[in-house]
């Protein structure tokens, strides 16, 4: 399975077959999920029509997390069978996961105002988000810091294995400190505690993320190694 | 074990004969502490209150100065490639490199700390619980960063990198620090704390020479 998918030529061209589905598939999810969010969901009796900031901000938090778990698990990958594509997927994933986490925390600091009355707090999960970023960023950094990329690639990936340590820390952040996020509503034993009527919008915008993300990484993907192939063919050209 | 050992003396011996080297990042710990009392100003009920957390990141800054040396210096002269065709095993040379670099700055760190405590006025509860800190933790960051140090080997503007990739990952050790110093001003118990940083410590032990090896091995490679 894992070695069907490592010819890079094989992966362009299943990648060019998936990727206008994909692209229309994120473009219809995200219609319905901004429709459900914006007009049909209900404002909340508390926060008003701030809430409708969580249908952006609970979906890039998962993405966020998810896109780190994905390089951490492409890193392994790499490291174990000397995979060029888990390098190439986790070297396209990194900057998106870097963008949501952008995404999470400004979009978080922007309903914090309103109604915790502050733009920031220093606390588990807001912190540890924060660190997630620099994570991010230290990979990107590392990625491009040789100028062997092969070098950055495995060097990075090293550093994704370490880093993965400060995921859980986000998930269970809001169970082991007493914090003023609030703790997960979705993923617990029992129901989930929130109502139908906002969970529609919020599952709809999180799979249009998740579909953003594919998109957007095999787009990246396949930028990546026709660059590679247009410098290969400079060089037998400049011979 | 005895690799281990005379990896350590070699490093250490290169870091006295050195001179003035070793001694740079407990100036800079002491000198950037200084800082503070001009920009905060000498005020006698803020300076103990912020004394133990800005001792600990100083502490932090500091142990980053020296660490990009750490293998950079055997990796340009080719000694490096010898150590990785030597019996020594790779996990074996980090933990006696993080050890070497912990002896020349984390140990010097630890002696200046109670210095720079008198400095900020910390009352007499708190001394014992940084020196014990700091005991604690300066190994941690010693080990963590010789992860960050081989990862960086060979790379264009490594220091500004370094620091990138280890200030992250050395915020837990900050957080307990610093909360034990705090907690021992405010008369609470602190062996959660130590127990936390020891926890760390284990863990750091265990794990980062495995991560630095497998670095060492991208670079050498």
């Amino acid at each position: 399975m894992l070695h069907r998918f490592a010819n890079p030529a094989r992966f362009s061209r299943i990648a060019a077959r998936v990727l206008p589905w994909s692209a229309t598939l994120t473009g219809l999810l995200f219609i319905a999920g901004i429709y459900f969010a914006l007009f049909v969901s209900p404002a909340d009796y508390q926060q008003g029509d701030t809430v409708r900031i969580m249908y952006v901000h609970v979906p890039s938090a998962w993405m966020a997390m998810a896109c780190y778990t994905f390089i951490a698990a492409m890193s392994a990958i790499s490291l174990i069978w000397k995979h060029l594509l888990a390098d190439i997927a986790a070297r396209a994933a990194a900057p998106l996961g870097a963008g949501f986490t952008v995404i999470v925390l400004t979009t978080g600091s922007l309903w914090g105002k309103p109604t915790w009355g502050t733009w920031w707090v220093w606390d588990a999960r807001l912190t540890s988000v924060l660190v997630l970023f620099f994570l991010y960023l230290g990979h990107i950094a590392l990625t491009h810091a040789f100028d062997n990329p092969q070098r950055g690639a495995r060097a990075a990936a090293v550093l994704a294995l370490v880093g993965f340590v400060n995921i859980p820390i986000i998930k269970f952040s809001v169970d082991w400190w007493n914090t003023l996020h609030q703790p997960a509503s979705l993923t617990r034993l029992d129901r989930p505690a929130i109502d139908p009527a906002m969970l529609t919008p919020l599952l709809l915008m999180g799979l249009a993320f998740m579909a953003y993300f594919v998109t957007m990484l095999l787009i990246r993907m396949r930028a990546d190694l026709n660059a590679a192939r247009a410098r290969a063919l400079q060089l037998s050209a400049a011979e | 074990m005895i690799g281990f050992s005379i990896l350590v003396r070699r490093d250490l011996r290169l870091a006295f004969r050195g001179g003035t080297d070793a001694m740079m990042g407990v100036i800079f710990f002491v000198l950037a502490a200084i800082l503070f009392p001009f920009g905060v100003g000498p005020d006698a009920a803020v300076l103990p209150r912020i004394g133990g957390g800005i001792i600990w990141v100083v502490a932090l800054l500091a142990a980053l100065l020296s660490l990009e040396r750490m293998f950079a210096a055997d990796h340009e002269d080719g000694s490096l490639d010898l150590l990785y065709l030597s019996p020594v095993s790779l996990g074996q040379l980090a933990l006696a490199k993080a050890f070497a670099h912990w002896l020349t700055s984390g140990v010097l760190l630890l002696i200046a700390s109670p210095v720079l405590a008198l400095l900020y006025n910390l009352p007499s509860a708190a001394f014992l619980p940084l020196v014990a800190t700091m005991a604690l933790g300066t190994p941690t960051l010693s080990l963590v960063g010789a992860i960050g140090a081989a990862l960086t080997l060979g790379a264009r503007r490594g220091g500004v990198l370094l620091a990138l990739l280890l200030l992250p990952l050395y915020i837990p050790v900050l957080i307990f620090g610093a909360g034990a110093i705090d907690g021992a001003i405010a008369g609470r118990d602190i062996t959660p704390q130590l127990m936390v940083l020891g926890g760390f410590l284990l863990a750091a032990l265990a794990l980062a020479p495995w991560a630095t090896a497998a670095a060492l091995r991208q670079a050498i490679e």
